[in-house]
């Protein structure tokens, strides 16, 4: 049952998204960035993808472009989860929001932010959630180094 | 015997008797603790099972949790701090009265335990003075009531100045 709706997807798409490979029953479909609003309207309107699931990114430091950006969406209609992958530069992380599309999009979107530096280009609220403002860097990206802190709370004298 | 009106009749017990200042305000102070559990993490589960019916913290006069830090004199800090946290705890321990002290329950209060990254405070001892450190990942309810008792040794032991500068 899940091939079949997999399958409508599939043509619906073709020519728009790249590879629709099924990897642990999700349908995961590889598009350029720039088609990113236009397959995810599709999914919703099409497809009946009204629940979103989450956005996050995964970082290759020796690739360029070195961001992969993921979400996922849940059909509640079909009971069927897609993947939807992109790659951005690092120079330019940047991709569309969905916030538009799912408000729950926001607080992810922001998380993202935080932790990979991904820009989501619409998105006007894209402070720190899980860090704090003024903290620098990104930490889930590779090259942030592993020890380094940023404590809010000056450190005491350690004498005894 | 002739008894004074008024007076009740000597019962031939303890009347009186004589202490050290220090010494009976350590043995007052050790019976009387009054926890605040700063509980952020899993050592909490922990932390109810050392102050439930089975180990009974009270049982050692610590077990009544004050919640707010002004009516505790003991802060009970229970699992990971992070960094986004630590500016609450200095804040909570800022506001006990004196006099305090502080446990550090369980290793990631002592030293960060296994995280060692961006979000967590390695040690609460780097932000507030602790005077008795319990590792374990959880502790074992047993080592929390080992460290209690050497906590209250350690205060009725101590010098109890009644009034000073800061008291």
């Amino acid at each position: 049952m899940d091939d079949a709706v997999f399958n409508r997807i599939r043509e619906r798409l073709a020519g728009i998204a790249g590879e629709a490979a099924v990897a642990h029953g999700i349908l995961v479909l590889e598009i350029e960035p720039t088609r990113l609003l236009e397959v995810v309207r599709a999914l919703k309107d099409e497809f009946g993808f009204d629940m979103f699931l989450d956005v996050t990114a995964v970082d290759w430091p020796q690739r360029e472009p070195r961001f992969d950006v993921v979400w996922h969406f849940y059909s509640t209609r079909e009971f069927v989860r897609v993947r939807v992958r992109t790659r951005v530069q690092f120079a330019d992380p940047t991709v569309d929001t969905l916030t538009k599309l799912y408000g729950s999009a926001n607080y992810m979107e922001r998380e993202c932010h935080d932790m990979y530096g991904i820009v989501f280009r619409g998105n006007d609220d894209l402070r720190p959630i899980l860090l704090y403002e003024g903290f620098e860097g990104h930490p889930l990206r590779k090259d942030y180094p592993k020890h380094r802190e940023q404590p809010l709370v000056p450190y005491r004298d350690p004498k005894p | 015997m002739s008894v004074p009106a008024g007076r009740p009749a000597p019962s031939g017990a303890f009347e009186f008797l004589t202490t050290k200042k220090d010494e009976f305000v350590g043995w007052a102070r050790k019976f009387s603790l009054f926890p605040y559990p700063f509980v952020t993490a899993c050592c909490a589960m922990e932390f109810m099972s050392v102050s439930s019916t089975l180990y009974d913290t009270d049982r050692f006069g610590a077990a009544l949790p004050r919640f707010t830090p002004r009516q505790s004199d003991l802060l009970m800090v229970v699992g990971t701090v992070t960094h986004k946290q630590a500016p609450i705890l200095r804040k909570v321990y800022e506001q006990m009265c004196e006099p305090k002290w502080v446990i550090a329950f369980g290793v990631c209060a002592t030293s960060g335990g296994f995280y060692q990254n961006y979000a967590a405070l390695p040690g609460i001892d780097k932000i507030i003075p602790v005077d008795l450190y319990i590792p374990g990942c959880p502790p074992r309810p047993e080592m929390v009531i080992d460290g209690i008792m050497k906590l209250q040794d350690r205060i009725a032991g101590d010098r109890h100045p009644i009034v000073n500068e800061r008291f």
